[in-house]
């Protein structure tokens, strides 16, 4: 009997210590279908996916290639039936041509001389049939993001793999370069060629997928018929009706202004253009105001620059009345206070024991050094044994833990804890919750309403819908590096912040009467609905 | 059982297993060189080179004979804390050597052109390894140039410019490409003895250099462990950007870290060319060994300070004892040869402790067995021993 399904993903459960990552997901994609998979950040897509490829076991559940079971153990074997991906962040070798990253690993030899006629002939005549535009003898350093992926499309082709899965792959693309893949796509579909499409852009999904199956906290919601479903259903699928974690607050108090910037423009490592463009606002004391923005579009670079990490292009930075934007790293983080994207990047010296990355920002004061240049090791010790206790940071052997060895979670409890106990005026959480189950977000975000309670300007950066609603006391959205809006979270509903954060909506200040609708529709917001009240 | 189980993963111990496990590897396929090459000498050659020393008759001679060790570890002991130190901030400095010849050059030229004291040498010859050293470190925060390539090209440039320096006639002897003796030419450069050299048999190249290069080792412990200053310039090797987030200035710290591992070099040349045991000969076309052989010193040591001390008389002492191996027997370069083997092996430290912590995170993953976990140990150890 002949099954429809070309990849069947049965009851996966993933558990990681302290996590269930994948807990009884059923996926299964149909021959010549593009099926999306739809989850927030953390929601276990990446995963799900990880266990298809082989670089992760799943504990429970099977995979089923065309209705037969197969062990997937490694990358190889994936290879092998016929799973091709085009990652993230891609895979390529710079200093290669186009052609030789596709051939990379599957080169024909003759007399150990290399066979680049045949290949060539072969990703012609593939570019050709999936209208994938490349130029073969282009090295990768000098071509757009938008002709690399096409390179790493034309990897999978060319190694005629049936099952294609992008993961997220337009974070890193232009509108045009957008449109141009959905045509791909397409194109792949019309050829028979089965995808697994992960994103959190609606939109996309929309445009191209033909049933989407919805992630939430690592639990399957629902696979559902793309045609038959607005955006609102998928989003309201996504998120959750039922919010949990209504976050208990009282109206903010805003005061002074704290941080006042102008006109910022930060430069992009990855394209030649600028990634945070014109940038104009303020915080104030006593508030939390939240940059909400799908991934990549400049709030990486725009923290960057408010925190001296990258020069400005242009643009001035005030903080608590003084000029800041020519001030250093270390004269900024006299009175702000950052709890950066990237924990292990950044946040810790992840070799260093966890006493020793308590005092990361506060190690030069007297209070841990001594005029001599000597660590108070005595001092250190306490003072990270009361914040492990304040803050209930837990490790397994106390202060002298390496910060390696610790949880996610208890990583990033440290970080705030060392951030909220450090002087400040102003707090910068990035992504504070990434990655962190549901009771340590509770956690991070009673520490964020404290922050504000007690007088403190914080400034969240937020890729998480549910975060981004229920946190702040004003929400500005950051598309492609400019603020597009500006939404007060009490009037607005997930719906039409999703579509600020997609670039389909822009107001750059709010006028007084969408507010009064938006307050008319914050009613039904409860239900998720958007319908006109 | 637990204790032994907790032991293994204790990093201190796992370092002096794995150094201990080289050299045994190293002996042993010493041993089976000197096997192949004429199996009638070889116990006695190993044996030889392992109690360098001792094996001399009279104890008179063996005290002299270390004390020549000795005289050779401290220069041997500054090159690895100069590796050492890099090395915990993240840089390997493989321009040691460079560093050294630079102390060589303005430490000799200071004693013979100069005439100044062995105080003035010594900080000059310092100085010296200290700008060669941030030479490569301002290449590296600065235009990215990775420290070893800059390093060993330093090396080189270093060497011939010694070469020419000190070829000049005020410090070079007429008859021969030696410097002039430091004995003749000026006494008041040559290390004092501080009545050390007594112990040894009156071997006046024991100085307190000797001292001085382990307090080298001790400063160098306490500035990495106890210090704000070790403690930035950890966080920057362990983690450049976490260091930058906290705010510490990362280039500057690249920089001081390669002049003051560069320091430790040019002092180590001080260390051996101030005290008399022998002379520059501005002939030479290669780089001295002893900054090669710190890096090993270092590994060995397990990457710490007080371990390079015992490492750094470990791989002098062989390196001496092999000069005594029967020359009648085997040729003249087996001592070389032998030393080198051994020295070799030093550098495995890391892939043996990367293998020993394999093998407990295999062995935690198994479950269950935690009562084999000795005979394990000892089995595992055994079949690293047989590769």
């Amino acid at each position: 009997m002949e099954t429809p399904y070309a990849i069947e993903m049965v009851n996966i459960t993933k558990r990681f210590p302290g996590i269930i990552a994948n807990d009884n997901i059923t996926l299964q994609l149909k021959r010549g279908e593009i099926h999306a998979l739809l989850g927030e950040n953390g929601a276990g897509k990446s995963t799900l996916m990880s266990v298809l490829f082989g670089l992760y076991q799943a504990e429970e559940g099977v995979i089923k290639k065309d209705g037969k079971e197969v062990k997937i153990n490694n990358p190889n074997d994936a290879n092998d039936l016929g799973i091709g991906m085009v990652h993230q962040h891609f895979k390529l070798v710079q200093c290669f041509t186009v052609l030789e990253n596709i051939i990379l690993g599957v080169e024909s030899t003759k007399n150990g001389v290399l066979q680049m006629d045949e290949a060539r002939a072969k990703v012609k005549a593939l570019s050709e049939k999936y209208g994938v535009q490349v130029d073969p003898d282009a090295k990768i350093e000098d071509i757009t993001v938008g002709m690399q992926q096409r390179t790493e499309i034309l990897k999978m082709l060319f190694r005629d793999n049936e099952i294609l899965i992008f993961d997220e792959p337009t974070a890193v693309l232009t509108p045009q370069e957008i449109e141009e893949l959905m045509e791909i796509m397409k194109n792949l579909r019309a050829e028979g060629k089965s995808i697994l499409f992960i994103t959190h852009k609606l939109n996309e999904i929309k445009a191209v997928a033909d049933r989407v199956t919805v992630l939430r906290r690592g639990k399957y919601i629902g696979t559902v018929d793309v045609a038959d479903t607005s955006k609102e259903e998928m989003s309201r699928m996504m998120v959750g009706r039922d919010v949990n974690m209504v976050v208990d607050k009282q109206p903010a108090k805003p005061g002074k202004t704290i941080l006042k910037i102008e006109n910022m423009t930060v430069a992009s490592k990855m394209h030649s253009n600028n990634a945070v463009k014109n940038v104009n606002m303020e915080v104030h004391e006593g508030e939390i105001v939240c940059i909400a923005g799908i991934d990549g579009n400049g709030q990486t670079e725009f923290v960057y620059g408010l925190t001296g990490m990258e020069p400005l292009v242009e643009g001035k930075i005030t903080l608590c009345g003084e000029d800041i934007t020519n001030d250093s790293i270390r004269q900024r983080s006299k009175i702000l206070s950052h709890i950066p994207e990237d924990r292990h990047k950044h946040g810790l010296v992840l070799d260093y024991p966890l006493e020793y990355n308590m005092v990361l920002q506060r190690y030069y004061q007297p209070e841990f050094t001594s005029g001599a240049g000597f660590l108070k090791r005595k001092e250190i010790r306490e003072y990270s044994e009361r914040l492990e206790a304040e803050y209930d940071v837990r490790s397994g052997q106390g202060p002298i833990t390496i910060a390696r060895a610790m949880s996610g979670g208890n990583q990033q409890k440290a970080i705030i804890a060392r951030e909220i106990d450090k002087d400040h005026k102003l707090l910068i959480a990035v992504q504070p919750t990434r990655g962190l189950d549901v009771g340590a977000i509770e956690g991070v975000h009673k520490n964020l309403i404290a922050e504000r309670d007690n007088g403190r300007a914080v400034l969240l950066i937020s890729l998480e819908l549910e975060e981004v609603m229920n946190v702040p006391d004003r929400i500005l959205v950051m598309y492609e590096g400019e603020i597009v809006g500006e939404l007060d979270p009490k009037k607005t509903t997930v719906e039409e912040l999703g579509l600020y954060m997609a670039g389909a909506k822009r107001n750059a200040v709010v006028n007084a009467d969408t507010s009064e609708i938006e307050e008319s529709e914050a009613i039904d917001a409860t239900t998720g609905r958007k319908e006109e009240a | 059982m637990k204790e032994k189980k907790f032991s293994l993963k204790n990093p201190s111990l796992q370092s002096i297993l794995t150094s201990l496990i080289c050299i045994v590897l190293g002996l042993l396929i010493g041993y089976i060189v000197l096997l192949m090459i004429n199996p009638a000498g070889a116990g006695t050659a190993i044996k030889t080179i392992l109690l360098n020393f001792l094996s001399r008759s009279s104890q008179a001679a063996q005290m002299k004979a270390l004390g020549n060790t000795l005289a050779k570890t401290a220069p041997l002991l500054m090159c690895a804390l100069s590796i050492c130190f890099c090395y915990k901030v993240g840089l390997f400095n493989i321009g040691a050597p460079g560093q050294y010849e630079a102390g060589a050059c303005i430490g000799l030229y200071a004693a013979l052109a100069w005439h100044m004291n062995w105080v003035l040498c010594l900080v000059f010859a310092a100085l010296a390894g200290a700008v060669v050293g941030s030479i490569s470190g301002a290449l590296k925060a600065y235009r990215n140039v990775n420290e070893v390539i800059s390093g060993i090209m330093l090396n080189w440039i270093m060497l011939y410019l010694t070469n020419m320096v000190l070829s000049s006639k005020k410090v070079k002897d007429p008859a021969s490409p030696y410097t002039i003796k430091l004995a003749t030419g000026n006494k008041s450069a040559l290390i004092p003895s501080a009545g050390l050299n007594k112990l040894f048999s009156n071997n006046t190249t024991v100085t307190i250099a000797i001292p001085l290069a382990i307090i080298a080792a001790i400063i160098i412990w306490m500035i990495l462990a106890k210090t704000k200053f070790g403690y930035e310039l950890k966080a920057t090797g362990y983690n450049k950007e976490a260091a930058k987030y906290a705010g510490m200035k990362e280039k500057k710290n690249i920089i001081v870290t390669l002049a003051i591992g560069g320091a430790l070099a040019g002092m180590g040349a001080a260390f051996l060319f101030l005290t008399g045991y022998q002379e520059w000969s501005t002939t030479q076309t290669s780089v001295p060994g002893m900054g090669f052989n710190g890096i090993a010193a270092t590994f060995l040591g397990g990457l710490h300070p007080i371990g390079t001390i015992f490492a750094s008389f470990f791989i002098q002492s062989i390196t001496d004892g092999g000069a005594l191996i029967n020359k009648s027997i085997y040729p003249s370069q087996i001592s070389d040869l032998i030393s080198s083997i051994i020295i070799y092996l030093c550098g495995f430290v890391l892939f043996f402790k990367y293998v020993i912590n394999n093998w407990i995170s295999k062995r935690d993953k198994g479950g269950p067995n935690v009562n084999d976990v000795p005979v394990a140990a000892a089995d595992a150890k055994k079949e690293g021993g047989d590769k």
